[in-house]
């Protein structure tokens, strides 16, 4: 799998069109400038890993593909298409979602609640009354397909669950809209070794299913077990992408901390050199 | 249900805590223990504040025997109506996490409004309400924007309300100070009683409708294969309620009848429960009170929500404010001033609405003005002055939230936030 993955991976932005395309993104925040001219791509059933030191971007650049705080300046084009992205209902109508890494779930609300959350259904058209069954059914579907298994019910209050099972629900919401491509934003950062697994089975069955994901990560060694490919940001630049493979690990880490400054300045196409 | 037992297994690994009481839920969840330790928790509000609301009753009925009688209960459902109407807007912004200090001066200025349209200039009386309610309603919006937009604390922009809607007030009573009012379409709002059997019909269709909706709801989930409540609890809940209806009609048919201020009330507290339970609406106030950045990322129009709900709340108290009027049959200077405001917000604190914001019921606003009413009228029947009435009920207020706290703390101890 690894040598296809590899070879696949690297040339598919080129041959099937990749499903988002970045050129040139810039974002700053007052005289902070946070992102400079960043390339991005992401294709359908690739797992794109984003790394960096703090500060180095990641975060930004989501918030820019996700429409929170949109970029400056820069080409979005998604499945061939060039759009504009200017709030989160603009990225969600593409069929992006976003799993943040505060979760961002209500805690006074219950499982299917904060699962349909700004997504409900209800019986008819405006005031009409929400379908709590429906709902609720396809919760529960969603959960178990997910091997949730842990809830005690799809009706407790979210505040009331650990911490595992709040970050299972954040990502199970993001399934809900049927999306093209999901960003996990740092999903294992607070978790112990075996929820990690389970969240990276998961990234995997997103693969599977043809979605791009973009992982967020902190932690090498999750990158390395489920990303195709990875993407450096340093100080708000391109700063190399490699394959995903455990050999590079070392060119990884040098783009991250900037060890190889030819490295950082020279940016993508010499880094890929460099991996392949 | 069937989530429960192999949940156990798998849950040791990640939370043992969690797992254990999880099993121990499963056997207990229905038990008289678990329902006591809940109300202990604080789940089920509704029912501490009826205790509450007993014990009172019990207090003054030992004080002073007219307290319990037909007439006197009725009389206290003539007292609440207006200040409970007032709360139902406050339970509405206390979801957010705001709050809305201007709800007794926008009540005076609509009264004032709608009594000067209709007594001075000679409006039909439905325009010249339906203008105070607008009066309301610009008020909300007005408020809401600033407070969301600029992003000011609602407790600020609220208070200079307070200030400003009150001068407003006396500007438009202008000289004389007092309208009385006289036209029955408006005094016909608190002044008037249904019938006996119409009362009857009334109490006994509300009865079959929730013991109909909690059936019919039962059945749709079971048809849908989900989890149902037992038989025997929603017989005990829904049985409790109806009989609660009836015994209220027959307490106030033996009296003058059904007040039609109080089944307004009513009509509002069911209308509006159900908009924040049973509608998407309702559900994105809840989360952005519950937290604002998820529901903002949701997608949920933060700002749109947070206004309307101000802009509702308004209207409410301008409403509350009208049938203040129609009770007194006049509208003066004093008009939603006073305790009026204090008052609609204790309510709701009183039975249980969080002030944190996306926590509580809108049936807080009846419970609540129901305790303090019948503090305030048991004290009069007690001939006590009107300082000590002041600190007594400001000493009630205090309890409540302190067992509102204490049970925070409780749950928090248990791991529920």
């Amino acid at each position: 799998m690894s040598a296809e993955t590899q070879a696949g991976a690297l040339e598919a932005p080129a041959a099937g069109g990749p499903l988002l395309r970045l050129r040139g993104v810039s974002k700053s925040f007052g005289p902070v400038q946070a992102l400079t001219d960043v390339d991005f791509d992401v294709s359908p059933g690739e797992v794109v890993a984003l790394v960096g030191d703090n500060g180095a971007g990641k975060s930004t650049l989501i918030k820019a593909i996700s429409g929170v705080a949109p970029a400056d300046d820069g080409e979005f084009v998604w499945d061939g298409r060039s759009v504009r992205v200017a709030a989160p209902p603009d990225s969600a109508a593409l069929g992006i979602a976003v799993v943040y890494q505060d979760l961002a779930l209500c805690d006074n609300l219950d499982v299917v609640a904060n699962l349909f959350l700004g997504r409900e259904e209800r019986r008819g058209p405006g005031l009409a009354p929400l379908d709590e069954i429906a709902m609720e059914q396809e919760a529960k579907n969603l959960l178990a397909s997910l091997a949730v298994r842990t809830l005690r019910s799809v009706r407790a209050e979210v505040g009331a669950l650990s911490g595992g099972q709040r970050q299972s629900i954040a990502i199970a919401r993001s399934l809900l809209g049927d999306p093209r491509m999901v960003i996990l934003d740092e999903p294992t950062a607070a978790l112990g070794v075996a929820q990690t697994a389970q969240v990276l089975d998961l990234v995997v069955r997103l693969r599977e299913r043809g979605l791009g994901v973009i992982l967020v990560s902190h932690n090498l060694g999750d990158v390395f077990q489920v990303a195709d490919r990875v993407v450096v940001l340093r100080l708000g630049r391109n700063a190399g992408e490699f394959p995903a493979e455990t050999k590079h690990r070392q060119d990884v880490l040098a783009a991250i901390t900037g060890a190889h400054d030819d490295l950082g300045r020279l940016g993508g196409p010499d880094a890929k050199e460099v991996g392949s | 249900m069937s989530a429960a037992t192999p949940g156990a297994t798998p849950g040791t690994t990640e939370d043992p805590t969690m797992s254990a009481s999880a099993a121990a839920l499963g056997e207990e969840r229905r038990g008289i223990g678990y329902a006591l330790r809940k109300l202990a928790e604080g789940e089920l509000g509704s029912l501490r504040v009826l205790i509450v609301l007993a014990i009172v009753w019990v207090i003054f009925a030992a004080l002073n025997d007219r307290f319990l009688t037909a007439v006197n209960l009725t009389n206290l459902t003539l007292q609440i109506a207006a200040v409970g109407t007032i709360s139902v807007g406050v339970v509405l912004v206390l979801l957010l996490g705001e709050i809305d200090l201007s709800v007794g001066a926008v009540s005076g200025l609509a009264a004032g409004v709608t009594a000067v349209l209709n007594v001075k200039h000679g409006w039909n009386p439905y325009l010249a309400i339906v203008a105070g309610l607008l009066v309301g309603t610009a008020i909300g919006v007005f408020q809401g924007s600033i407070a969301t937009r600029l992003g000011i604390p609602s407790f600020v922009v609220t208070l200079a309300g307070l200030l400003a809607w009150t001068g407003a007030l006396l500007k438009v009573l202008g000289e004389t100070g007092t309208v009385n009012l006289s036209d029955p379409a408006i005094t016909n709002l608190a002044g008037t009683f249904l019938a006996e059997p119409l009362g009857w019909l009334v109490g006994i269709a509300a009865a079959a409708a929730i013991v109909g909706t909690a059936l019919m709801n039962r059945r749709r989930r079971q048809a849908a294969g989900l989890e149902v409540e037992p038989i025997g609890a929603l017989a005990l809940r829904t049985g409790a309620a109806s009989l609660a209806i009836l015994a209220a009609v027959a307490v106030v048919n033996a009296d003058r009848g059904v007040p039609v201020g109080v089944l307004i009330l009513i009509g509002l507290v069911v209308v509006f429960n159900a908009l924040i339970t049973r509608t998407t609406y309702g559900r994105h106030v809840l989360a952005v009170g519950g937290n604002a950045e998820a529901a903002r990322r949701a997608g949920i129009r933060v700002t749109f929500v947070r206004t309307s709900v101000f802009a509702l709340c308004s209207t409410l108290a301008a409403f509350g404010g009208i049938l203040a009027a129609s009770r007194l049959l006049a509208v003066n200077q004093s008009s939603g001033a006073s305790d009026l405001l204090l008052l609609a917000i204790a309510g709701p604190v009183i039975a249980g609405v969080s002030l944190f914001g996306g926590r509580g019921s809108v049936w807080a606003a009846l419970l609540g003005a129901l305790v303090i009413g019948s503090i305030s009228n048991g004290m009069d029947l007690l001939g006590l002055s009107s300082p000590d009435k002041f600190m007594v009920t400001g000493g009630v207020l205090l309890a409540a939230v302190s067992l509102d706290a204490l049970s925070r703390q409780r749950r928090r101890a248990h791991g529920r936030l």
